[in-house]
């Protein structure tokens, strides 16, 4: 969409811009704390271990790190004693497919049952606060309100069937719940975790590169969070992007180039599918050769990790004051620098850290549409060069957003009315980048180095660093195993 | 409110891997359901379909199953045969599959009241919008076996008028 507007120089109106921002901003808060409690935070929470925890404790615990209101002793006991009735139900059989037990888990049971219940918790929360996506965007998930210069959904305070002051009293309670979840659960928690597991802020560093193609533009067109790239964890000096300089590699990756050693941009992106691996199932893939579907994407032929980190990173570095309040509070209160940010444990705190303040924004945003609206301004769509005819016979762009996983861009070539080409360069290429002519390693493979691990049958550390990133891996795969056998396998060199 | 859900899962980029989206389509093309009765296409959307399944009183599954059988093999499971466990090694949330949402309902004493699974031995992964033969010609027997099981749950949808 942003390809296409970019391509045809179309300006999308001011109302659209900040529906935009709203609907990205929410999406943002509820995916991070989505990642976190029901993926990354069992990397790091003994679910069994939550068994042996004092309710009283608990609460104890829980009351002097928040004001979060759910933390009385009946409370955690009551979590505790579901969790019971569902390890004693022999049918699930859980816990041999994890990694309970793992000695690499630190967490005092105490710590490990507020985690589960907060898990539990941000299960409804997230089921609330996304209604914010059916409201402005038709329908969640995958909304309908997105066009090719600006948004369908009508704003009118006058209609009932359209976005009005009701609609922007309901997303202020709505986005209010957000900002005290985020506020008083999950920055608690992750500042209560992380002292448990500081060695984690020496491991997973990664390249050292981040890039961020900035997203939430303000009225004049500046992002908020802003675009730029640093080099060896430098972050004196926050590099100008220059999308030309984005190119993808195929050397190891099961693609045809006309020529696999060099790049191409992705205007000039070439698509042939050729696997050449081993028949599954097998053991192992020949790495010298290709072994990945992942194209190897590069800036200046370096390697970029994307995401959260990257985006308070280059923030950081450029000099943005509330980014920089974020991460100097939470560096404070752990008592480190923040050459503890090039880390796992980095990772997953950036993550934190944006939530909050996106969170704050969202109040913000709203604000702004309410007084647009207010100002007798509804217009919500660029309409004049909607007409193929009224198109150039041939026209490139590069649309651009930060995704919550990180930098997505989408390269157009229109030629005759028509897609010409067409290439995305998703976030997860970024970071799962397989090495490139040069040999150089992705993000994830440059992480994984010299990271410790206690038991290499159960390669926990592995999974924590992975997940850190926030992969998108699987959206596709859904079978359903009736053998109940874990299908996923990580192999530890 | 007892709420009857038919959800069908999977992902139809995939072959045989979207079958069960397959199967809710061919229903709701067919027939007319009453009001209390949902049919789901639940693709992949994992985590994200649990207020669906908490919301249910009855739920009945369709869905691609690895069980080593022939393809297009059909298989019901209920209750403590329908594998249910949280398994944290997975690599995204995007995984989370219909194990997961069950682990996660019964641990917030919010699994339906009953559940029930129809699964089909996949035989083809390939990317394709097409089912591969021996699995397509089951899509006709799930969809009377799943009014068979709406029968047993009281439920009668009306075949649509040909218009």
């Amino acid at each position: 969409m942003r390809a296409v507007e970019d391509a045809l120089g179309i300006e999308v109106p001011n109302n659209a811009r900040i529906l935009r921002n709203i609907i990205e901003g929410i999406q943002y808060v509820q995916d991070h704390v989505v990642h976190f409690y029901h993926l990354h935070a069992l990397d790091w929470v003994d679910i069994v271990s939550a068994l042996d925890a004092d309710p009283s404790a608990t609460a104890k615990l829980a009351q002097s790190i928040s004001d979060y209101a759910k933390s009385s002793t009946d409370y955690f006991q009551g979590i505790k004693d579901r969790l019971t009735a569902f390890v004693a139900s022999g049918q699930l059989g859980p816990f041999a497919n994890a990694y309970w037990g793992h000695p690499a888990y630190k967490l005092p049971p105490e710590a490990n049952l507020m985690a589960v219940a907060h898990y539990l918790e941000a299960l409804d929360w997230q089921r609330d606060v996304i209604r914010a996506h059916a409201i402005l965007g038709g329908k969640n998930p995958h909304l309908q309100t997105y066009l090719v210069g600006g948004q369908s959904t009508p704003i009118d305070p006058n209609s009932q069937h359209a976005l009005n002051a009701g609609t922007i009293a309901f997303l202020q309670g709505l986005f209010s719940k957000a900002k005290q979840f985020v506020g008083q659960v999950y920055l608690p928690d992750v500042l209560a975790v992380a002292p448990f597991y500081l060695d984690w802020a020496g491991i997973g560093g990664g390249t050292g590169n981040f890039l961020s193609y900035g997203d939430f533009p303000d009225a004049a067109g500046n992002p908020w969070l802003p675009q730029g790239y640093i080099l060896n964890k430098d972050l004196r000096t926050v590099y100008p992007v220059n999308h030309t300089d984005i190119t993808e590699y195929v050397t190891h990756a099961w693609y045809d180039y006309d020529d696999d050693n060099k790049a191409l941009h992705p205007w000039e992106g070439e698509t042939r599918p050729n696997y050449t691996g081993p028949k599954p199932p097998y053991d192992y893939l020949e790495t010298d050769q290709k072994y990945s579907w992942l194209k190897a994407p590069r800036l200046k032929d370096e390697p970029m990790e994307v995401g959260p980190l990257a985006r308070m990173l280059v923030a950081y570095a450029a000099g943005h004051k509330r980014v920089q309040e974020g991460v100097n509070s939470v560096l404070e209160t752990l008592g480190v620098g923040p050459e503890v940010l090039f880390s796992t444990l980095g990772r997953t705190a950036a993550r934190c850290i944006e939530t909050v303040l996106i969170a704050e924004k969202l109040a913000e945003w709203t604000n702004e549409l309410a007084g647009s609206m207010a100002g007798g301004d509804y217009k919500i769509h660029e309409g004049t060069l909607w007409d193929p005819d009224t198109w150039p016979a041939e026209a490139k762009g590069w649309g651009y957003t930060e995704a919550p996983r990180g930098a997505l861009g989408h390269w157009i070539h229109i030629k005759d009315k028509k897609t010409f080409n067409y290439q995305a360069v998703v976030p997860s290429t970024w970071n799962a980048s397989p090495r490139d002519v040069n040999s150089k390693m992705g993000p994830y493979e440059a992480s994984l180095i010299d990271t410790p691990i206690a038991d290499p049958e159960k390669p926990l550390e592995v999974l924590r660093t992975i997940h850190s990133f926030d992969p998108c891996m699987a959206c596709g795969v859904h079978v359903l195993d009736a053998e109940g056998q874990e299908v996923t396998r990580i192999r530890v060199v | 409110m007892s709420e009857t859900l038919v959800l069908g899962l999977g992902n139809t980029l995939l072959s045989d891997e979207g079958v069960g989206v397959r199967v809710v389509e061919r229903l709701l093309e067919q027939y007319d359901f009453p009001e209390g009765v949902r049919l789901l296409d639940g693709g992949t959307l994992g985590l994200n379909l649990l207020p669906d399944v908490e919301d249910a009183t009855r739920l009945l599954v369709v869905d691609a199953v690895q069980a080593r059988q022939p393809a297009g093999r059909l298989m019901r499971l209920t209750g403590n045969d329908i594998p249910i466990f949280l398994d944290t090694s997975k690599i995204s949330p995007h995984q989370e599959s219909l194990q997961d949402i069950l682990a996660l309902a019964v641990l917030r004493g919010t699994l339906p009241e009953e559940v029930v699974l129809w699964g089909v031995q996949i035989g083809s992964m390939e990317v394709s919008l097409e089912l591969s033969p021996p699995v397509a010609a089951q899509v006709g027997v799930l969809v009377r076996k799943v009014l068979e099981e709406l029968k047993r749950w009281g439920v009668e949808p009306q075949p649509k008028r040909k218009s």
